[in-house]
């Protein structure tokens, strides 16, 4: 059972202010989106319930949502919404504001994977396959990589396993333009 | 459809990290294709990574900037000539840069700014395509039907569409039902089957994070190929080709059924319908499927001709 009271009346606005979230309060709880959605059944709320409590203010359930990260960003509810919601926008800046404040459910390793993924974009310039699964692996839980034996065997031998990762000439000067501080808005 | 074309178009090309690893067959193939059928291609200098779905997660900002990086080396390079980017992630990514560039004020400007920080010049107008759609469009069904030189024995195929290519900032195809890529296969006698779950998502990077759950939307997508009567499937994204392919072996231990189709790139097919090098197409990449690529593609080597 849900309260009013535990709700943020003002969060959805602040949501509805982020670029791609502008109809948010445009949903007509068709559900739509759980229908297109291959990974709703694996969900704890569909894409339309995430709405729905997005749009009353639950904060708290939507941002440690394990929703908002089997979103895997195939953009199917977003093609087909009726009302054009952005959906995998949302969910985006759900995941990113959870990430802020430290609200994913500690047992997945996806936002792992994407900070381990922006680090190393943003120090060479290019991701490295290879080096990005043991870098996760290490952070996370490092008994995955005995899973991926098998596999890993498999890419070495058609040599699709990347051991040297490629750079860009001048990783610095992409530092420097992804990093300008951010001026008041 | 016209066939007559004055000049061919030159191509710049943004392969895209998978493209260099895990999906080295894609580029290969792709290569070899488009070399086949004469269309020049020259890759994008210094390109960077396109930041995919993870940079999207932990900061926007910094997502729209690795792109408009690299649509303003594509400004730069000239020629007006529109960027070839093969795999999913980088084509959607790119495209979406544009379209909020353009849609949001404030986001073009702070990616003009971060531009400007870095001494790189305006990003400006560059045409982002995807292979399938330029193959679809400027070269043509009726050319690359002129073009075949090897007859096809193997089994059927199932399109795999995959979900960023199609949608929404895209213009590969419909994004309900595509059906570019079984035109083009069966143009150069290659069949395929009608495959309903063309757009569904592979779950991308989830079999890495979420193992399971990823293991389960690749299983509902072989088991449903081949109910439909394919003996392989065929993709345009690396990931998607990674998934269904590497994991096949893992898939049948778990669900006790037996899935061993190959996987292919739809340059790889196309590449050796043209008559492209065997042995320049990827095709001994495959994991999943190696005595069916054996048998259809490598051992008939005086390939008859077609015509």
């Amino acid at each position: 059972m849900k309260f009013q009271r535990e709700a943020v009346p003002e969060w959805p606005h602040q949501v509805k202010a982020l670029p791609g979230c502008e109809r948010i309060f445009s949903c007509i709880q068709c559900g739509t989106c759980s229908g297109t959605c291959p990974l709703s059944i694996y969900m704890d709320f569909t894409p339309r319930r995430i709405m729905s409590l997005l749009r009353e203010g639950f904060r708290n359930e939507a941002l440690s949502s394990e929703t908002i990260w089997l979103c895997a960003s195939c953009y199917a509810c977003t093609a087909h919404c009726p009302q054009d919601i952005h959906i995998t926008d949302v969910m985006y800046s759900l995941k990113r504001e959870a990430i802020k404040n430290n609200l994913y459910p500690k047992r997945f390793p996806i936002p792992v994977l994407a900070r381990e993924f922006y680090a190393i974009v943003k120090s060479r310039g290019r991701n490295w396959e290879t080096l990005l699964v043991l870098r996760m692996a290490l952070r996370s839980n490092p008994f995955i990589l005995l899973g991926m034996v098998k596999s890993g065997w498999h890419l070495l031998r058609t040599g699709r396993l990347g051991f040297s990762g490629e750079k860009i000439r001048n990783p610095k000067e992409l530092q420097r333009e992804i990093t300008i501080p951010k001026e008041a808005v | 459809m016209s066939t007559t074309k004055p000049t061919q178009k030159s191509y710049l090309y943004f392969p895209g990290c998978s493209l260099r690893a895990t999906g080295k067959a894609y580029e290969e193939s792709m290569l070899e294709l488009f070399q086949r059928l004469e269309v020049p291609l020259e890759e994008l200098d210094d390109w960077n990574c396109c930041g995919a779905t993870s940079y999207m997660a932990i900061d926007e900002d910094s997502a729209f900037m690795l792109s408009a990086r690299n649509l303003s080396l594509a400004h730069q390079a000239g020629g007006g000539r529109d960027l070839l980017a093969p795999c999913a992630a980088c084509y959607l990514v790119l495209r979406k840069t544009q379209d909020y560039a353009q849609k949001y004020p404030s986001i073009g400007r702070e990616v003009a700014d971060s531009l400007k920080t870095a001494h790189l010049p305006a990003m400006n107008s560059v045409k982002v395509r995807h292979p399938l759609e330029m193959l679809y469009n400027d070269v043509g069904v009726e050319k690359l039907r002129g073009k075949v030189a090897r007859h096809w024995h193997g089994g059927h195929i199932a399109c795999y569409y995959g979900c960023q290519t199609v949608r929404p900032y895209s213009e590969v195809d419909k994004a309900y039902n595509p059906t570019r890529m079984d035109e083009l296969l069966r143009a150069v006698g290659i069949p395929t089957v009608d495959y309903s779950l063309k757009t569904k998502c592979c779950g991308g990077s989830l079999t890495g994070t979420i193992h399971d759950v990823g293991i389960r939307l690749n299983y509902v997508l072989l088991k449903e190929a081949v109910r439909k009567g394919a003996q392989a499937i065929v993709t345009i994204c690396p990931l998607c080709q990674f998934n269904l392919d590497t994991y096949q072996s893992e898939i049948s231990k778990q669900t006790k059924e037996h899935f061993d189709i190959p996987v292919f790139y739809l340059t790889q097919l196309l590449g050796w319908a043209v008559g492209g090098d065997v042995d320049k197409l990827g095709l001994q990449r495959g994991v999943s499927g190696r005595k069916a690529i054996k048998d259809w593609m490598m051992s008939h080597e005086g390939v008859e001709s077609y015509v």
